[in-house]
């Protein structure tokens, strides 16, 4: 019994942080209708910056968070602004060479600067080890996970919700051309999102060198857990693809805890079927668009 | 003249085999002559020619984005590994053809998953497809021989004339053989009525379906063959170099072999082997530079002829030869590539 509910807890922080990582894609892809195959760039440089400046510069872990979300954010508004932007009208063919290509220089000038093997960021002695719950072991850095993502989850949906920024997106997202018209600059809140899901994207990255590994594979090993996650998830709002985290960061944990032979084949084979049974994901909303 | 007649006339005109292409063909047989030393390199090309060729039939000509296409690889490559080193068809053809069938069955049963959706779902299921065999494969290491790969596979001599030496002689005509006969086939399909509603569906779908073109039957049907080509191209990976193991069903095989196609232009039979030619050099230059890390280059390349835009690169790499052309043959000479070139 207590097995099953730390592996549940495990799951959740796992899917909370898939959640983090992803839902910068959820809007380029599912709102913006790009096909960003090198989000998981994104996620690995703020890994790499946490990394750098905790191990080599001694900066404290929670100091270098932040610093790995605006280092990010701001990688992410650069290659907008003189790359991204041109490619929104093409076709999804282009979109994805163009990633695909982003993707491998990533990896390359990663592993060129920062060598090959895995990277480990030192942690706080406080976030270390676990403690019992009524005889649930819940680990500490892994409790911390859920607290953080779980607030940024909520912050997210109250900006989207209560907020004019929140509001202009999901106009412009709906339909760019009523949306301009009405004199909201759909280009600069489009790269203002991109931005901001990079940033995130950063933060997770840092947030899961310990429980998922850093090294320079990382956009193209977990882009397809990104991409499950928005395809399965939907694109109406932030809830599906937080759903989906979920589902996906608890079946892969029990899945590898308890059929671990099969290892990923029950994450494809759900995620196949899913499709299949609904194209537009669980919790879509539009036909394709 | 009427319309119908009018779409025969220069379908077949376009069907008519240009004598630049002939001479495209005796330049491949030459160099099997001319570089001897370089016939394993050469073999690889051809092969993964056969393998660009497979996914320009879809992606080129019914417009669809695969990311998984190394799963008919793969499974292409281990059915001719499985069949020989278990001595069950150690005749290398017959091998060729039972694991070109292996594929083709995945790729029929997988078509009906693929045309469902857009493109986005499209991509999802065919790298899914691909990640889940290659998880299979790694479950089951204890048949496929997982990451140390699939050892003892033994041919016999091809026609029980020619052994496979280890200067790659064999393996080369061998390949470039068979990738002839299946380019004959395949030039022949995109030129026949069925290849014409390819196109129309690839250029709308919908308008496609009001003409009365069967879509969904159109595209299992190319799909599937594809799936046999690219089998084939696996099996032959797998004959030629005697081994195979788990990375033919990587990602980064169908990523690169999507940049395969899309250098030498998609929606026309050569681009996917000017592709792969290209590809190779550009791999083995990138790599002499520098070994580890030519993954950037290749990367900057993919981003380069996208922001470039294709088909300005294709106009560009076609402007001397056809200026060259225009003198000697006159207009109608010109080599340019079909309608339209993005899917």
């Amino acid at each position: 019994m207590t097995s099953i509910l730390t592996n549940l807890f495990d799951g959740v922080a796992y899917g909370m942080l898939l959640f983090v990582l992803a839902c910068g894609l959820a809007v380029t892809l599912g709102l913006m209708n790009f096909v960003n195959l090198a989000h998981g760039a994104f996620a690995m440089a703020g890994g790499y910056v946490c990394a750098i400046m905790v191990n080599q510069q001694g900066w404290p872990f929670f100091a270098a968070l932040p610093l790995a979300f605006v280092a990010s954010a701001v990688i992410g508004i650069v290659l907008e602004r003189t790359l991204y932007r041109h490619l929104y009208a093409r076709s999804h063919l282009d979109q994805v060479l163009f990633s695909i290509g982003l993707a491998f220089m990533s990896v390359a000038a990663v592993d060129y600067i920062m060598g090959s093997s895995r990277i480990f960021i030192n942690l706080p002695d406080a976030l270390q080890g676990q403690f019992d719950v009524f005889g649930v072991g819940i680990g500490r850095y892994r409790l911390m996970i859920i607290v953080i993502c779980g607030a940024l989850t909520a912050l997210l949906q109250l900006v989207l919700a209560k907020t004019r920024f929140g509001s202009r997106l999901r106009a412009a997202v709906d339909d760019p051309r009523a949306a301009s018209g009405l004199g909201i600059n759909v280009p600069q809140v489009f790269a203002f999102t991109f931005a901001f899901g990079c940033g995130l994207a950063g933060l997770g990255g840092a947030l899961s060198a310990e429980i998922l590994g850093l090294d320079p594979y990382f956009p193209l090993k977990f882009m397809i857990y990104f991409l499950i996650v928005v395809t399965v998830g939907g694109s109406s709002s932030i809830t599906g693809p937080f759903l989906a985290s979920l589902l996906l960061g608890i079946g892969d944990v029990a899945g590898k805890y308890y059929v671990p032979k099969m290892g990923p084949f029950v994450i494809y084979t759900m995620m196949i079927v899913i499709l299949i049974w609904r194209p537009n994901g669980l919790f879509g909303r539009t036909a394709a668009r | 003249m009427t319309a119908q007649t009018d779409v025969a006339y220069h379908a077949r005109r376009h069907g008519r085999w240009h004598w630049s292409e002939i001479a495209f063909w005796l330049f491949l047989l030459a160099c099997g002559f001319i570089f001897p030393s370089r016939y394993l390199i050469m073999t690889e090309v051809v092969r993964l020619a056969l393998f660009a060729l497979s996914l320009d039939l879809i992606l080129g000509y019914a417009g669809i984005v695969s990311l998984g296409h190394a799963a008919f690889f793969g499974v292409g490559a281990y059915a001719a590994g499985l069949l020989s080193a278990h001595g069950i068809i150690t005749e290398p053809i017959l091998a060729l053809v039972v694991a070109g069938l292996a594929a083709t069955v995945l790729g029929f049963a997988t078509s009906f998953l693929v045309i469902r959706g857009v493109d986005l779902t499209r991509l999802m299921v065919t790298l899914g497809i691909a990640l889940l065999l290659e998880a299979l494969a790694e479950r089951f290491s204890d048949i496929t021989g997982g990451t140390d790969g699939l050892q003892g596979i033994d041919m016999q001599p091809l026609l029980g004339l020619f052994a496979f030496d280890m200067f790659g002689k064999t393996g080369f005509f061998y390949a470039l053989a068979v990738l002839f006969l299946l380019f004959l086939l395949a030039r022949r399909i995109v030129y026949s009525p069925f290849g014409l509603s390819l196109r129309a569906i690839r250029n709308n779908p919908l308008r496609a379906a009001a003409i009365g073109i069967p879509v969904n039957r159109r595209l299992i049907a190319i799909y599937t063959i594809a799936a046999f080509y690219a089998g084939v191209a696996g099996a032959l990976f797998t004959q030629t170099t005697q081994i195979t193991s788990l990375d033919v069903f990587a990602f980064d095989r169908s990523a690169d072999l999507m940049l395969m196609v899309v250098i030498g232009g998609t929606g026309y039979l050569y681009g996917g082997l000017l592709g792969a030619a290209i590809f190779k050099l550009l791999q083995v230059g990138f790599s002499t530079i520098t070994p580890q890390y030519w993954g950037f280059w290749i990367g900057l390349v993919l981003v380069v002829i996208v922001l470039v835009g294709r088909a300005r690169i294709h106009a560009a790499a076609l402007f001397l030869p056809n200026l060259v052309l225009r003198q000697i043959g006159g207009r109608k000479a010109v080599v340019a590539l079909s309608d339209s070139e993005a899917p």
